[in-house]
This record gives C-alpha cells, sequence and structure tokens, in this order.
C-alpha cells in the first residue's frame, strides 16, 4: 500500500489543523488546553486538539509521552483539571463516559474491555443500552454480526460463543466491531488505541480497510498505533507526542518513518550526563539467562538497560532473573539478587508495616542473630539510609503509607541497596518519582556500579536507559537488539523498538 | 492520656473488656460466691482455645485464602493415637507427647503438600485432610475409651499457684508465639505474606517454606491441645475436636487479628477464648434455654466484633 495515498484530503485545509473557521465541519470533539496531572507528572501540559468528521488522526509517541491520557479525556473517562472540551461547536460543562457515547465517542482499549464470562451477543447489549426490551437477543445477534461482517469479512466468530472460549485475536476483532456497530446512535469517531496488537497481518490490513472506509464516508478515527506504517498508510493527519505535549501536528504525506521517529525522540537533548564509558571486557558475567532472541548477560559493575515499549517482556525478564536466583523454599544467607519495583502497590510495599520494617526486610538475614532480628542494628541500618537518601520523615517508624510516592521509592531503593546482593534488578522504578529524588538515585546507582555492583534496570523513560552502559530492547517478549556504549542513543532505542524485527 | 489512647487502639483491647464486662455479669448474678471457681474453668477451657487458636492465627496471618480446617480431626487423631500408645502407663507420658506431635508434623506437611502440589486452595484441601485423619481416628479408636495415664490425668485438671496447669501450658505457648511474631525473622515473613505475597517473594523471602512451615506449626499446636484435652475429659472421643472448628477461627477474629492476614494479635486470642467460654457460662447461670442461648451468643460475638471493627490501624 502505499504510504499517504488514501484518505479523503482535500477537502481540508491543513495549514492551521486546530483552529476553527466558519466554511469547515465543526469538530466532533475539541479539547483546548487540557491540563492532567497525576501527583507529580504531568500527563497532560496543555494539550489542544480537534478531531472533525472525515479525518483518521494518527497518534504516537513513547510511553508516557500522554497518547492514554488524552484518548481518556476524548472519550469522557477523565476530566482534565484544566481546559475545556467542546463537541460540536459547544462547550460543554459536563461532559462524561455517557455525554461522550451519545455523541457517537466509541472506544476500543488497549486492555481488552470484554466480559470474558459472557457471549459476544450479551456483551453487545451491554454496550448499546438502546438494545434492551423484548427481543434482545435478535437484535443485538443482529447489530454485532453486520458489523463484525463489514469489518473482517469472513471472520468466523459464532456470535453465541462466550468471550472468555475465543482467542486473543477473535476477542480483538470483536471489540472493534463492537466499536463500529450502530445500533441507534451511530458511530462518529472511533478511538482504536492498538487495535492490531493481538492481529496477524492479514486480520490488520482488514481492519485498516474498514477505517478508510469509515473515514472516507465522513466518519473519524483516532488511531494509536506503535507500528508506524499502520498510521502512515492510513491516517489522514498525524500527531506526535512528547512529555504530556503535542510536538508535531501535520498531514500524513508530510511525514516519514524516519521522521516520525526523529520527532518522538527529545526535542531539546537533555544535558548528556552518561558517564565515560567503562572498560568491562574484563569482567566475569555475573547473571545470564537464555530464552527467545538474543541471549542476556550482565557483568560485574555494569548497567543493563531493558529498553522497548512497555509490557514487551522487560518486567517477565526481571522476573525470570529473580526466580532463577532465589528459593521459593529455603532461605538464603547470601542473596543473588534484589529487586526494586516499580508497581509499588503490587510488589513492593508492606502496607500495614512501618518505614523502618519496610527497609529492613530485605536484608533480615544480616540484622538476625540464630533468626531473632536485632532491634538495635535494625534501627541503626534505618537511621543510616534514612539519612544516606534522605527519606523526608520525623520517624522511621511511621508507617510507609505516611510517606509520599517518591520516598516510599525511596524505602524500596534503600531496601535493595541495603542487602549484599551482586544484583540489582529495577522493574522501572522512578515512575511517579520527582526530578530531585531521580538525580540522587542515579548518583547512588552509579556509585554502586563504580564498586562492583550490576545493575539491571528496565525504564521506560529514555533519560535513564541512556545512563546505561548497555542496552537491550525488547520488542514482542524477546531481545532484539544489543546496543552498547556510544550507541545507546534515543533514536537507536526508538529505531529498534519500532521497527526490531526487521533490524 | 497517651497512654490511654494508645491502649484504646489495640486491637486485643476489645475482647479483654467483653470477657471482664462478661465475667463480671455473671458473678454479679452468683452474688460473689463462685468466682474463683468461674475464673479458674474459665482459665482451663479457655486455654484449650488458646492453644489451637495461636496455631489457627499463625494461618490466618499468611493472608487472605489461608485457614486450617483439619485442626478438630487433628486433636481427635493425636488424642486418640496417644491414649492408646501409652495405655494408662505413666512411663509411656513421653512417647505418646512425642507421637502427638509426630502426627501434628504429619497433618501439617500433608496439608501443605496438597495446597501446593495440586494447588488447592487452603479452604478445600484442610478440609479433605480433615476426612482423612478423621477416618483414620476412627479406625483407631474403634469405640474404645481408653483412660489417661493417671499422672496426666491429675496434671492437666490440678491447679498451681492458683492457676489451672494447662492456662500455665497455654501461657508459655503464647510467649512463645508472640516472640516468634515479634522478634524473629520468621515472624517478619509471615507478617509480610500475608500483606502481599509477591512483594514478599520479590523482597526475597522463601514463601513455600514458611507456608510450610506455619502449616506444620498450627497442627502441632492442634494435636498438643488433642493430647491435653484427651487427658483432662478422662479419654479421647471421636468428637472431642468438633467444637474447636469454629472456636479456633472465632478466637483468632475476636482477637482482632486482622482476616485479611498480615497482623496478628497473640493477647488478644486469651481476651476472646476466655469470652467464648463465659459468654456461654453466664447464659447458663441466668437459666436461658439452649435455643435462646445460641441466639444471644451469636448476637453478642456479633456486637464485639462489630465495636472492634470500628478501630483504625495504629502502625506497627
Amino acid at each position: 500500500m502505499p504510504r499517504g495515498a488514501v484518505g479523503p484530503r482535500g477537502e481540508f485545509s491543513w495549514s492551521k489543523p486546530t483552529s476553527m473557521t466558519g466554511d469547515k465541519p465543526k469538530a466532533i470533539v475539541e479539547v483546548a488546553d487540557a491540563k492532567v496531572s497525576f501527583g507529580a507528572v504531568k500527563a497532560l501540559d496543555g494539550v489542544t486538539l480537534a478531531i472533525r468528521p472525515g479525518e483518521c488522526v494518527g497518534l504516537v509517541g513513547h510511553n508516557g509521552a500522554g497518547k492514554s491520557t488524552i484518548v481518556s479525556v476524548i472519550n469522557g473517562g477523565l476530566t482534565p483539571h484544566q481546559g475545556s472540551i467542546s463537541a460540536d461547536g459547544d462547550i460543554l460543562a459536563h461532559y462524561g463516559i455517557n455525554a461522550a457515547r451519545e455523541r457517537g465517542v466509541r472506544c476500543v482499549f488497549q486492555e481488552l474491555s470484554l466480559c470474558p464470562n459472557l457471549t459476544v451477543v450479551e456483551n453487545t447489549r451491554i454496550l448499546h443500552r438502546h438494545l434492551g426490551g423484548f427481543g434482545w437477543r435478535k437484535r443485538a445477534k443482529e447489530v454485532i454480526e453486520r458489523s463484525l461482517d463489514a469489518v473482517f469479512p469472513g471472520h468466523g466468530i459464532a456470535s453465541d460463543r462466550s468471550v472468555g472460549e475465543l482467542s486473543i485475536a477473535e476477542r480483538q476483532m470483536v471489540e472493534i466491531a463492537m466499536a463500529f456497530s450502530d445500533a441507534g446512535v451511530a458511530p462518529r469517531l472511533v478511538i482504536l488505541d492498538e487495535p492490531t496488537s493481538s492481529l496477524d497481518a492479514s486480520l490488520a490490513e482488514q481492519m485498516l480497510t474498514y477505517v478508510r472506509h469509515f473515514v472516507a464516508a465522513g466518519g473519524s478515527v483516532i488511531l494509536i498505533s506503535h507500528i508506524l506504517n499502520e498510521i502512515l498508510s492510513t491516517a489522514s493527519r498525524i500527531v506526535v507526542m512528547k512529555d504530556g505535549r503535542i510536538v508535531a501536528d501535520r498531514p500524513a504525506a508530510d511525514w516519514t518513518d524516519q521522521s516520525l521517529v526523529e520527532a518522538m525522540g527529545s526535542v531539546v537533548k537533555g544535558e548528556a550526563h552518561r558517564r565515560a564509558t567503562r572498560d568491562l571486557a574484563a569482567a566475569p558475567v555475573v547473571i545470564e539467562q537464555g530464552g527467545r532472541g538474543m541471549p542476556f548477560r550482565a557483568k560485574r559493575g555494569e548497567i543493563v538497560g531493558l529498553a522497548g515499549l512497555a509490557g514487551h517482556g522487560q518486567t517477565r525478564m526481571l522476573m525470570k532473573l529473580h526466580a532463577a536466583k532465589t528459593s521459593d523454599w529455603l532461605p538464603r544467607r547470601d542473596l543473588a539478587v534484589t529487586f526494586v519495583a516499580g508497581d509499588r502497590r503490587l510488589n513492593g510495599v508492606f502496607e500495614l508495616w512501618s518505614i523502618l520494617k519496610n527497609l529492613s526486610i530485605g536484608s533480615l538475614g544480616d540484622l538476625a542473630k540464630r533468626g531473632v532480628v536485632n532491634a538495635a542494628a535494625e534501627a541503626e541500618r534505618g537511621a543510616d539510609w534514612k539519612r544516606r537518601i534522605d527519606i523526608r520523615t520525623q520517624d522511621l517508624a511511621n508507617r510507609i503509607l505516611s510517606l509520599s510516592g517518591g520516598n516510599q521509592q525511596k524505602v524500596l531503593f534503600a531496601r535493595a541497596l541495603s542487602t549484599r546482593a551482586p544484583v540489582v534488578l529495577m522493574d522501572d522504578p522512578m515512575r511517579g518519582v520527582d526530578v530531585g529524588t531521580k538525580q540522587e538515585v542515579y548518583e547512588i546507582v552509579r556509585q554502586q556500579a563504580a564498586g562492583g555492583r550490576t545493575f539491571v534496570w528496565y525504564s521506560t523513560e529514555m533519560e535513564e536507559v541512556c545512563l546505561c552502559d548497555r542496552v537491550y530492547v525488547f520488542r514482542e517478549g524477546a531481545i532484539v537488539a544489543e546496543l552498547a556504549g556510544g550507541a545507546v542513543t534515543e533514536e537507536n532505542i526508538l529505531a529498534a523498538s519500532f521497527r526490531g524485527a526487521e533490524a | 492520656m497517651r497512654m490511654l489512647d494508645r491502649v484504646s487502639r489495640s486491637p486485643w483491647i476489645w475482647s479483654w473488656l467483653a470477657a471482664f464486662v462478661v465475667w463480671f455479669a455473671t458473678i454479679m448474678v452468683t452474688g460473689g460466691a463462685s468466682t474463683l471457681d468461674l475464673s479458674q474453668a474459665a482459665l482451663t477451657f479457655a486455654a484449650f482455645s488458646i492453644i489451637v487458636g495461636i496455631g489457627q492465627m499463625f494461618v490466618i496471618t499468611l493472608g487472605p485464602g489461608n485457614v486450617d480446617l483439619s485442626v478438630p480431626s487433628t486433636m481427635t487423631l493425636a488424642g486418640t493415637v496417644a491414649l492408646k500408645l501409652m495405655d494408662v502407663d505413666n512411663a509411656m507420658i513421653v512417647p505418646g507427647l512425642v507421637v502427638a506431635v509426630l502426627i501434628g508434623i504429619g497433618v501439617g506437611m500433608l496439608n501443605y503438600a496438597l495446597i501446593k502440589a495440586l494447588r488447592i486452595p487452603p479452604i478445600i484441601a484442610t478440609l479433605s485432610v480433615s476426612f482423612i485423619v478423621q477416618s483414620a481416628a476412627i479406625w483407631t479408636n474403634r469405640g474404645l475409651r481408653i483412660k489417661p495415664p493417671s499422672f496426666l490425668a491429675d496434671f492437666t485438671t490440678a491447679n498451681s499457684f492458683g492457676l489451672p496447669n494447662v492456662a500455665i501450658i497455654a501461657l508459655i505457648i503464647s510467649i512463645f508465639a508472640w516472640f516468634l511474631l515479634e522478634k524473629t525473622v520468621y515472624g517478619r515473613w509471615i507478617s509480610a505474606i500475608g500483606q502481599s505475597t509477591p512483594a514478599a517473594k520479590m523482597a526475597g523471602i522463601p514463601v513455600d517454606g514458611t507456608r510450610f512451615v506455619t502449616y506444620v506449626f498450627c497442627a502441632v499446636l492442634a494435636s498438643l491441645a488433642g493430647y491435653l484435652l484427651a487427658c483432662f475429659s478422662g479419654g479421647a472421643a471421636l468428637n472431642m475436636g468438633s467444637e474447636y472448628l469454629l472456636m479456633s477461627i472465632a478466637v483468632v477474629v475476636l482477637g482482632g487479628t486482622a482476616v485479611a492476614g498480615g497482623d496478628s494479635n497473640v493477647p488478644g486470642i486469651w481476651g476472646a477464648s476466655l469470652f467464648m467460654f463465659l459468654v456461654v457460662s453466664m447464659l447458663n447461670t441466668y437459666g436461658l434455654g439452649a435455643g435462646i442461648r445460641l441466639i444471644m451468643t451469636g448476637l453478642i460475638i456479633i456486637s464485639v466484633i462489630m465495636l472492634a471493627g470500628g478501630r483504625q490501624p495504629g502502625a506497627r
């Protein structure tokens, strides 16, 4: 498919995509100057975006750029802390999921959102509240089958099967068909967030073809995909986001693969605080792991980064490394690995405990004699780390949840770093941590690596990945590229994570 | 004032308060005549619930879903086999005790083997083990009622320093359990696992080993309680453990241990066990019918749990 050959262009002027003049059709949804922040993180920092009838907007950006947040704002799931939303030219004071649905805004989520215990027909009924009443099964069946036939001709999915029995690809097909289905309220704007992630090439092409038809007939689509070719071939306009802002907004024809990758990278290059490349050739390998793709290997004193798009197997790799070096049955006197959680609530903090107990749990072996914890030694170590990484609290006996997220994260760092384990695994630990803390932790990591500790660091933040000596790039559960020394650059990592399979 | 504030926030205070109120209400009716008798009887009967309850508390501390339902049958089997082995002979007391403990270890291992190997939820696994163990008890017992050795029969029913001997044993076990929970690495581990198993795993805690030891510990305490109870009541009966199924869980919950895991409480077990016995004897003293008594017991337990549930957890 020749890039940029499709899409109903020409009727609009693309020079000022977000402005509105009288002769243009009114935007289905327009978000003006939206700001959203989660704690210290600015997820959206003044985004203005209008979606007009008959256009397919491609939305690209690295993880955490704010794509999902802007989508949530448009579909009504999230109210921006600042800024306005207007639909069909009217500014709306109250905009929510139901208001959005009534205006024909539909969304296909990255995480599949169908009820697995219900059949396809029953799921259709849930989505379309107008289908209720006597004989809804028949109506729902018609609605979903018409849509499935239109989007995926020859799909072979029986609508009376329960969703849990379907394969992941079939589930995604149903979800997409569901979004395009018409039962009373016609879809006008369909948001597709990574719709092809579980579809093979031919199904993806069927879907993209349908999207083009839909757009040509006057509908609108927001397409989010990490496969740049899909965006380039389908979208009429491409919006690039970075750090919660829109950094570029141009017609699809003006973009190339290369220019997109560049636009997603840093606009202003951050200060390069990469340390001097060290010679680690002679250092012994301390941990390795095989698997699909390239093997993983880390040497003594090395900082190894795991990069790539979120959820492409980096966390699984860390879990595998951890599981291989720990025992579920017997305590080990000399820990081989230690772990810093990124998802604090899931596998980080112990919520009922004090800060001190949370800190010392990793190194109780060193603080105990014959299984009895030495309270004095524990308190001393706690006070030592409180000072070293500046945990902001009056008293380490306070509950861990009394701390801010960043300080909780510091406690988790202290828990890991205070052990004697030679390898530290870090699962994107800087989520939601403020800049000051980050710099402090970077410094500690650097010092400890110089002292011979090995760090395996998964991060979704480019800046951090660029601090590493060597980086493995993940795609679809496997390591697809290895970058070392000077080759660890944002461009190379992005290129490998988006085109890893071919590279 | 701060002291009062601290005490009112301790989870165990409610069960103690309830036990005291009921105790007081009972001696008021009897005019204080049988105060000592009532207190000693309460301590004696509570001692068995305390020993079983502590084991159950360790298991419940492991987190949601963890419970040992094989407690009653373990008590029965341990009591039956130990009495049969001792056969009224004072010289066989120690071997009898050893066998009871071994039975506990065996049941605990079987419990965790089912939970782990077959991936059955603990509630089902321990219930199935319970049937096996109960059948074994029926098979060994065969309707015989063997008396305990005379020394043990005297010991378990006698007092030292005004305290029932079984209550002293329960106190020693309680102090040991408190020490395990509060001072040792193992205590930290079970609390950590109860709060978040994934976090415990990633903190390098040997999760399976710790859970295994805990299930074994619970079963050993149950078999110890069965051994003592059989001697106390003058012989093992096949239904001797049955009331301890709900009792062991009730005293844990009433005692202020978090049902969701991670936070356990030894003093609370004492308050709750005394309370459970005293409620029944209070209602007996009032001369109420059996039906009313059961309903009242239920209502009183619910009210205590509601009162205790309103507390704010403090830092640990």
